[in-house]
C-alpha cells in the first residue's frame, strides 16, 4: 500500500461526501477519460457502492469511437444514471475565439444548457491542478455566477477543509474532488485499483492519446508506452505537458484561460 | 515508487520576490516542461518587456498586466529526493484570505525576506499567519543579496531581526539561507560570493523537512460527516481526526451523548474485512443499536472525551472589510459542527508589528485578537494545541467565511459554575410520594390532529385522580419562554429545543409533563429525545392531512392555502412521521373518549402505580 496515494483517496472521499451533504442537487461531469473515471471510483468507495446523484456526459458527437463504447459498457456494469447532454453546434459560439477553442466552448454552452432553471446547484468535476496553470488556481469548492462566469481575483478562503458551502440564488458551484492529485497518482491509483481504461491511452503504432478529448481538436503524441506501468514509467522523465496533443491549448497564448473564464471546465 | 510528495508554501512581503524564487527552483531542478522558457520569453519579448522569472509563475493574463501574482498556484516540481508542491501564496493585502488558503495546506513554509529591506510588516504578519495555520516547519530566505553585495553583516542583521521575532511567536527557523533568486544562488547550487555562510542550500534544506502527519496515538476524534441509509444497514460516515478505532469498540457521541458499540467497519470492493482504522482514514461505520447521532457529533472513547462547552476563548485572523462586532453573532464551525455563537468579549487585539495586545470593541480586516464566544448549545471541543483538528475552525457570517480560529481555552460546562448541585430528595422519593413518575409525553402530529384537545383532557383527567401533571402547549409557550423566536429552521428547533428542557426540569421535579407541539422534523424531536432521556415518550397524534383540513378548528389550513401563511406544515412545509414513536393514537378513526382512553391506558401502565413496583431503577438523564 502506498501512504500518499491512502492519504489522497480519503481527502477525495471527505470533499465528496461533504459535496453530498451541504448540495442539494448534485451531480458528476464525466468525460469519459482517466481522471473522471478515477472520479466516478471514488464515488463508489465514498458512498459504497451506488453512485448517489447522476453522472454527465457532455457530448459533442465528435469523441473517438472507443469512447462511446467505453461510456455504454461501464454506464451498463456499473448501474449509472447517465445523462448525455447534446452540446449546441460550432456556429452557435462566440466568433471571436480561434476556431479550435471554438469547438472545445461548445461543452461550456453544453454545460449552461444543463443548469439552466437551477437544475442542479452542484457540479463535481475532475481537473488537477498540475494540468493546467490556471486550473492551478481552482478552489475545491469553486462558485459561479449563473452564466458559469469564473471571478478568479475574488475566491472564498478554504482552509482547513472547510470549504464554501451556501450560496445565493443563481449561483452554482464546482466541486473538485481531485485537485491535489497529479498525472502520476491517477495512473498509479488506476493500476492499484484496476479502475476500467479507454484503450486510446496506451500506445499503438507508437504514438497513444495522453488527454482525450474530440477527435477534431485532440492528437495523440509519440509514445512506446502500452500498459499502465509503461505510462507510469514515461511520466516520470517526461518534460512533454500533458496537455500537448490538445490543439486549443497552443493556438493562442490565452485560449484556455478565455474559455475557463467563461465556464469551461 | 516515488516518494510522498511534499508541500511547501512560500510567503512574504509583496515584491520580495517569491515568484522569482518559484520560477527559479523549477528551472534549476529541470522541472519545466520542454518549451516554457522559450514561451514566456517571446511573450515578454513580444511585450516589450525584460525576460523576468516569475513570468513563468504569473500564467494569468490578469496577473501579467498588474504584476502581481493574484491568487495561490500550486505547481510540482522534483528534486532528487522526492516530488513537491509550492503553493505560491500572495504577500498583498487584499489577498490575504488566497494566502491563507495557500499555507494552509503546507507541511513546511519558506518564508522570503528582502535583503535591503528587511522585515517589513507583511512578513511578520505571514509569520504570524503560519504559526496559526499549524506550519511548524519553516525556513528563511534572505533574497536579492546581490543587490547587498553579499554583505555579511547585511544578512547578520535582517537574519537576527527576523530570528528574534520568530522566538517571540514559538516558531525557530531551520535555517536562514541567503539567497539570490534571479541569480540563483544557493537555491540548487551553492554560490562562492558568500563563503562566510555554511548553512544549507535552499534545495538542501527542502529535503530536510519532514511530512506532517497525524498521529493515531492521541485521542479518538471521529467527527461525523453524514448518515447513510442503503437498504436496512445505518452507516455513519466521517473521517477520523485524531486516534484510531476498531470493530468492538464502544464509542460516545459527544454532544449528544448517545453510546453504541462498533460491529463493523464498511468499505466497498475491500477483500479483506476491515478490522481497524486511524486517524486521516474516510470510514463508515455500523452500531450495534440505533441511537441519536448526526453530523457534526464527534465520536469519542469513553476515558478520553471533548470538552463540553458553552464558552471558549479563541485566538482568531479576520479575512472580511467588514469588522467582527462585540455582541454580534456568527455561526462557528469545527470539524463537521456548526454553532450560533456571540462575541462576547474582545480580549486582545494583536500588534504584529512588536506583538503587543490591547482590548477592543471589534476585529478588523487581516487583524489577529483573542476573544471570547458564548454559544447556545453545547459544543464538542479540544485546545487546538492538543488536538488541533477538533480544536480549530472557521467562523461563517452569512454566506462566507469571514475567519478561521484556534481554541486556547474552553469552560468545561460541567465542571464551571453551572455544576449541577444534586439534589438529595430522588426521583424515586418523589414517584413515590407522588404514586406515580414523572415524565414526558410528547405529543407530535400535524396541526388539527387533536393534539391541544388530547392534552387538555388528559391533563384533567390525571388532575382529577390526583396526579402532578401539566402541558406545555406549542402555542402558549411561543407568547413567554418562546416569545422572540420566530418561525425559521433554526427558530423552530431552538423552540423546541426549549421546550424539552423545560419539560425536563418538570419530569425532574416528578410531574407528567405533557408536551403538545407540532414539531414536524425528526431530527428536532430525536434532539428532544435525547434531552429527556428515556423517560422521554413519543406519541404520534396521527390524523391524515385531509381528516385535519377539513376539521381546520383554527382556519389555518385555509389560510396557509390562500398562500397567508409561508412553511405551513403539511401543506407548505414538510412533516416527517415518527418513525419509531411508544404510542400511536390514530385521531382520523377514533373518537375523542376512545383516544383518549388509549392514551390513559398507556400513561397508566408507564407512568403509574404498576410501573413503580417493576423494580427498575429511576436515574437522571443528564
Amino acid at each position: 500500500m502506498s501512504a500518499d496515494l491512502d492519504q489522497l483517496e480519503s481527502q477525495s472521499i471527505y470533499i465528496l461526501r461533504e459535496a453530498y451533504n451541504r448540495i442539494d442537487k448534485l451531480a458528476m461531469l464525466w468525460s469519459i477519460g482517466k481522471d473522471s473515471n478515477a472520479l466516478l471510483w471514488l464515488c463508489r468507495k465514498a458512498f459504497f457502492g451506488r453512485i448517489p446523484f447522476p453522472v454527465v456526459q457532455l457530448d459533442t458527437a465528435m469523441e473517438l469511437p472507443e469512447v462511446y463504447e467505453f461510456r455504454d459498457r461501464i454506464t451498463k456494469e456499473w448501474d449509472l444514471d447517465l445523462i448525455v447532454e447534446q452540446c449546441p453546434p460550432e456556429e452557435e459560439m462566440d466568433q471571436t475565439l480561434p476556431p479550435l477553442t471554438r469547438a472545445a466552448a461548445r461543452k461550456t454552452e453544453g454545460l449552461k444548457n444543463l443548469l439552466r432553471g437551477n437544475a442542479y446547484q452542484g457540479i463535481m468535476v475532475g481537473i488537477r491542478r498540475d494540468e493546467q496553470a490556471t486550473r492551478a488556481k481552482e478552489r475545491v469548492f469553486s462558485p459561479r455566477s449563473l452564466e458559469g462566469d469564473w471571478d478568479v481575483k475574488d475566491q472564498p478562503a478554504e482552509f482547513w477543509d472547510h470549504y464554501k458551502t451556501r450560496f445565493p440564488e443563481g449561483v452554482h458551484v464546482r466541486i473538485h474532488p481531485l485537485l491535489a492529485w497529479t498525472e502520476l497518482d491517477i495512473w498509479r491509483y488506476s493500476k492499484r485499483e484496476g479502475i476500467p481504461i479507454v484503450p486510446l491511452y496506451f500506445a499503438r503504432d507508437g504514438k497513444r492519446y495522453r488527454s482525450l478529448g474530440e477527435k477534431n481538436i485532440t492528437f495523440p503524441v509519440d509514445s512506446t508506452a502500452s500498459t499502465i506501468d509503461e505510462i507510469i514509467e514515461e511520466l516520470q522523465v517526461t518534460r512533454v505537458p500533458e496537455r500537448a496533443g490538445r490543439a486549443m491549448d497552443n493556438e493562442s497564448e490565452d485560449s484556455f484561460e478565455r474559455l475557463r473564464s467563461v465556464g469551461y471546465m | 515508487m516515488p516518494n510522498s510528495q511534499l508541500r511547501i508554501v512560500i510567503v512574504g512581503h509583496v515584491d520580495h520576490g517569491k515568484s522569482t524564487l518559484i520560477g527559479r527552483l523549477l528551472n534549476d531542478t529541470g522541472s519545466l516542461p520542454d518549451g516554457k522558457v522559450e514561451q514566456v520569453q517571446e511573450m515578454s519579448r513580444k511585450r516589450g518587456m525584460p525576460f523576468e522569472w516569475a513570468f513563468v509563475m504569473d500564467a494569468l493574463q490578469a496577473e501579467r498586466d498588474q504584476g502581481i501574482t493574484i491568487d495561490t498556484t500550486q505547481i510540482h516540481f522534483k528534486t532528487t529526493q522526492r516530488p513537491y508542491v509550492i503553493i505560491d501564496a500572495p504577500g498583498h493585502t487584499e489577498f490575504l484570505k488566497n494566502m491563507v488558503t495557500g499555507a494552509s495546506q503546507a507541511d513546511a513554509a519558506l518564508l522570503v525576506i528582502d535583503a535591503g529591506e528587511g522585515a517589513l510588516e507583511q512578513s511578520r504578519r505571514h509569520a504570524f499567519l503560519l504559526h496559526l495555520l499549524g506550519v511548524r516547519q519553516v525556513a528563511v530566505v534572505i533574497n536579492k543579496m546581490d543587490r547587498v553585495d553579499f554583505s555579511q553583516s547585511r544578512y547578520e542583521t535582517v537574519a537576527h531581526e527576523i530570528k528574534e521575532y520568530l522566538a517571540e511567536l514559538g516558531l525557530f527557523p531551520k535555517a536562514v539561507i541567503p539567497i539570490s533568486a534571479r541569480h540563483g544562488d544557493n537555491i540548487v547550487t551553492r554560490t562562492d560570493q558568500a563563503p562566510w555562510y555554511l548553512g544549507p542550500t535552499v534545495i538542501e534544506q527542502l529535503d530536510s523537512f519532514r511530512r506532517q502527519q497525524v498521529s493515531p496515538d492521541q485521542p479518538l476524534r471521529f467527527p461525523l460527516q453524514d448518515v447513510y441509509k442503503p437498504g436496512d444497514r445505518r452507516i455513519l460516515a466521517g473521517r477520523i481526526e485524531s486516534g484510531r478505532l476498531k470493530v468492538g469498540d464502544t464509542l460516545r457521541f459527544a454532544p449528544g451523548g448517545a453510546s453504541a458499540t462498533v460491529v463493523s467497519i464498511e468499505a466497498w470492493n475491500n477483500p479483506d474485512t476491515v478490522l481497524d482504522a486511524q486517524a486521516g482514514q474516510s470510514i463508515g461505520i455500523t452500531l450495534d443499536k440505533r441511537i441519536f447521532a448526526e453530523r457534526g457529533h464527534i465520536a469519542h472513547h469513553a476515558d478520553s472525551a471533548p470538552t463540553l462547552t458553552h464558552k471558549l476563548s479563541v485566538r482568531l485572523f479576520w479575512l472580511v472589510s467588514e469588522p467582527m462586532a462585540l455582541g454580534k453573532t456568527y455561526t462557528l464551525k469545527i470539524a463537521t459542527a456548526e454553532h450560533r455563537v456571540t462575541v462576547e468579549q474582545v480580549t486582545a487585539v494583536i500588534d504584529v508589528e512588536d506583538l503587543s495586545s490591547t482590548p477592543g470593541k471589534a476585529v478588523h480586516r487581516n487583524e489577529v485578537a483573542e476573544v471570547v464566544l458564548r454559544s447556545r448549545s453545547p459544543i464538542a471541543v479540544d485546545l487546538a494545541g492538543d488536538l488541533p483538528r477538533t480544536g480549530r475552525g472557521v467562523l461563517i457570517d452569512g454566506n462566507d467565511v469571514v475567519g478561521g480560529c484556534l481554541v486556547i481555552e474552553a469552560e468545561d460546562s460541567a465542571a464551571s459554575n453551572l455544576t449541577e448541585v444534586s439534589h438529595t430528595v430522588s426521583l424515586d422519593e418523589r414517584a413515590a410520594a407522588n404514586g406515580h413518575k414523572g415524565g414526558i409525553l410528547w405529543l407530535t402530529g400535524l396541526s388539527g390532529a387533536g393534539k391541544s384537545t388530547l392534552a387538555m383532557a388528559l391533563e384533567r383527567a390525571l388532575f382529577d385522580r390526583g396526579w402532578q401533571t401539566f402541558v406545555l402547549d406549542g402555542d402558549n409557550v411561543r407568547n413567554g419562554l418562546n416569545a422572540g423566536l420566530g418561525f425559521s429552521p433554526d427558530d423552530r428547533a431552538e423552540n423546541i429545543r426549549r421546550v424539552a428542557e423545560t419539560a425536563k426540569l418538570f419530569a425532574d421535579a416528578g410531574v407528567l409533563v405533557i408536551a403538545s407541539l407540532i414539531s414536524p422534523l425528526r431530527a428536532d424531536r430525536a434532539r428532544a429525545r435525547v434531552i429527556g432521556g428515556d423517560r422521554f415518550h413519543e406519541i404520534h397524534v396521527a390524523a391524515d392531512l385531509a381528516v385535519c383540513e377539513e376539521r381546520d378548528p383554527k382556519g389555518l389550513y385555509k389560510k396557509a392555502r390562500a398562500g397567508d401563511i409561508p412553511d405551513f406544515t403539511g401543506v407548505s412545509a414538510p412533516y416527517e412521521s415518527p418513525e419509531a414513536a411508544e404510542l400511536v393514537v390514530d385521531t382520523g378513526n377514533l373518537d375523542r373518549s376512545e383516544a383518549l382512553a388509549q392514551l390513559l391506558d398507556y400513561v397508566d401502565e408507564t407512568f403509574g402505580k404498576n410501573s413503580l413496583k417493576s423494580g427498575k431503577e429511576l436515574t437522571y438523564v443528564i
